[in-house]
């Protein structure tokens, strides 16, 4: 795995609360992870700070899984 | 009671007399102050008065690029904006039939749609602090009408609204959103009426009399504090019994 898949991994371990094993390349952030819309807000918060990229608005809106985050910051770098 | 020490608060329009009492009152207990509005000269004046720790943010909030920056600038005094008070309102009172647009969107600019995007440009930091205080000041005339003033009183009940819906979208990150409605308090803005205007409103005051900037400031001080923490959604009305909501 990837460094990028590993810190994006922590991030929305830590924030979200859930097991490691759960967060799955096709995981959704809302229907799996148990993230509300405030959530994801605050995850492309925390994967903008991280990466040190901005993340416009019509583009947060398309991440909707561990592997959606995951291309987009590999594409944005 | 009510320690605000280590937070910074922003406040629009303290050049104002409930602005610059809010101001003093945030300060007094601890809190680094911004104080913004649009004349300097006032809030030069309460800077030095205040001393420490209170930093002058000119902003006109009739231009929208002063208000996306207000927020960045605030940060950048003092570090984070955990307390927001939306004081700043301007009036145009006219006779329905003879208010112009200019009249009807200025004040809804002002008192409405500037107080909402300073929510928004201070809510990320709030967010990330798990705690943030927005005071939004509305009015009595917002819940009860008032002749003359139907762009005011409009502008007024929209940022209830405004405040009731941002509350539930925050409240799980510890943020609150409350308004503190005044009733007539004796300030600039009130000092335009004439001694017929103010006999009228007086009788329908139960408390016999006006109100003052320091009555308002304590509500602010109340729903700006960490004791306030259960408290979201609401508003805090103080008019003397004027209007019971």
């Amino acid at each position: 795995m990837s460094d990028i898949a590993d810190r994006v991994k922590k991030i929305v371990v830590e924030h979200l609360g859930v097991e490691e094993e759960k967060v799955t390349e096709s995981a959704s952030f809302i229907d799996d992870l148990g993230a509300d819309s405030l959530d994801t807000v605050e995850l492309v918060m925390a994967f903008e700070e991280e990466f040190g990229i901005e993340i416009p608005d019509d583009a947060a809106e398309t991440i909707q899984t561990f592997g959606d985050a995951v291309k987009y910051i590999k594409e944005a770098q | 009671m009510f320690d605000l020490t280590g937070k910074c608060a922003l406040i629009t329009g303290a050049s104002g007399g409930i602005g610059g009492a809010i101001a003093s009152a945030l300060h007094g207990m601890g809190a680094t102050v911004g104080l913004s509005g649009t004349r300097v000269e006032p809030l030069e004046a309460l800077a030095a008065e205040l001393g420490e720790q209170a930093h002058v943010l000119p902003c006109n909030l009739s231009d929208a690029d002063a208000v996306e920056a207000l927020p960045k600038q605030a940060v950048e005094a003092m570090g984070a904006v955990d307390i927001l008070v939306n004081n700043a309102g301007i009036t145009r009172d006219n006779i329905f039939m003879r208010m112009s647009d200019e009249e009807i969107q200025s004040v809804i600019d002002v008192n409405l749609v500037s107080s909402i995007r300073l929510m928004r440009g201070v809510l990320r930091g709030m967010m990330k602090a798990r705690f943030g205080r927005i005071v939004n000041i509305t009015s009595v005339v917002g819940a009860t009408g008032n002749p003359g003033q139907v762009n005011y009183a409009a502008a007024k009940a929209g940022l209830v609204g405004a405040s009731k819906s941002l509350a539930y979208e925050v409240a799980s990150r510890g943020i609150t959103v409350n308004c503190v409605a005044p009733g007539f308090i004796a300030t600039a803005m009130t000092e335009k009426l004439n001694d017929d205007q103010k006999g009228k409103i007086l009788t329908q005051i139960p408390a016999g009399r006006m109100g003052d900037p320091v009555e308002i400031a304590s509500a602010v001080a109340y729903l700006s504090s960490a004791e306030a923490g259960y408290v979201t959604g609401a508003t805090l009305h103080v008019n003397g019994g004027m209007a019971m909501l």
